[in-house]
């Protein structure tokens, strides 16, 4: 069903303290939810990953998406904040994970949270999951076609990306990855190489591989949008989000 | 996939932006998910002046042809100048 739902922008403390802005989107008819930090992909705070946040709202979940680049450049428009964020060198892992933690922290701390935090990235922001997943105690952990989950990046780049394999002891919550099968980064050998290090860490999880898929096959926007694949992966994420954080919903009496 | 690959220049240049002309004081080069330019992957190039904030930026996204054109039509253009024509 379709909840009703409310958005804003809000402010909450995010890593070292920091005041940084976010986008939240609450269910509005249902007693308890579970709820869910959406990361946003390196291209920035966007209307399409916005979108993705209404739809967790409007399937039961609260969602809140972090603005990752709120320090480096306050008010401007998304696309103006990612160009400056790059040209700083991106940003590290550890504030990433400090900010999803102050995510997860005002999430819980709603009066109708059911206490239960999941988080979900797509392309860079699926690494970006998967890191969050190894280093806070999350309950579900969502990875859409993040590169560089098993190895670094090469040298030359100017951001350190690091293989996250050896963090996997840290990961408390199932995890769910959706990735396509022409995609490169990350290829089919690589997730399967994930899956193998999960399976031998004893750490519950699911992944799917979509033929005919290649990378960003959910982003409606762009020419890689295979929709029968993201209707599909919606559906999944759904199933495994009620499996993980959710509940039975049920309207409030008007 | 959002590459992480970027070349990052210091430059003396000046931009038109939104706001109008501004002196750009650093440019970075990449491929990556374009904003709004129709492909999944596009080279970009952003003229930025950070210490004027983040809207004092000229974007480009273009595909790879256009791309090696342009390269390759600005290095000529500066080796067919005249010699000395250029303030450097």
């Amino acid at each position: 069903m379709t909840h009703n739902l409310k958005t804003e922008t809000i402010s909450f403390v995010g890593n070292q303290g920091d005041e940084i802005e976010g986008y939240l989107a609450l269910p509005t008819d249902v007693p308890s939810h579970g709820s869910i930090v959406v990361i946003h992909h390196l291209p920035g705070y966007d209307e399409s990953t916005k979108e993705i946040a209404r739809r967790f709202a409007a399937n039961g979940y609260a969602a809140l998406m972090p603005n990752l680049y709120h320090r480096l450049a306050p008010g401007a428009s998304a696309d103006d904040a990612a160009a400056i964020a790059r040209n700083a060198g991106g940003v590290s892992d550890e504030q990433l994970v400090g900010d999803v933690q102050g995510a997860m922290h005002y999430l819980q701390a709603l009066p109708t949270s059911n206490g239960k935090v999941a988080c979900i990235g797509f392309c860079s922001g699926g690494r970006q999951s998967f890191l969050a997943g190894c280093r806070l105690p999350l309950d579900a952990i969502i990875d859409c076609y993040g590169a560089f989950v098993t190895t670094d990046s090469t040298p030359e780049f100017p951001l350190s990306v690091r293989g996250l394999l050896g963090e996997i002891p840290g990961i408390t919550g199932q995890v769910l990855g959706l990735f396509g099968a022409d995609d490169q980064y990350p290829s089919p050998e690589q997730n399967n190489e994930l899956t193998v290090a999960l399976t031998a860490a004893h750490k519950p999880h699911e992944f799917h591989t979509f033929e005919g898929a290649g990378h960003a096959f959910f982003n409606v926007d762009r020419p890689s949008y295979r929709p029968e694949s993201a209707v599909e992966g919606w559906k999944i994420i759904m199933k495994f989000l009620n499996k993980t954080i959710g509940e039975h919903h049920v309207h409030l009496p008007n | 996939m959002c590459t992480y690959q970027t070349e990052v220049l210091t430059v003396r240049a000046s931009g038109k932006t939104a706001a109008g002309w501004e002196a750009m004081t650093d440019a970075t080069v990449y491929v990556d998910h374009p904003i709004h330019f129709s492909a999944g992957h596009a080279l970009m190039i952003d003229f930025l002046n950070p210490n004027l904030g983040a809207s004092a930026r000229v974007g480009l996204e273009m595909d790879e042809k256009s791309a090696r054109e342009l390269a390759h039509s600005i290095l000529k253009a500066l080796d067919d100048a005249p010699p000395g024509i250029l303030d450097n």
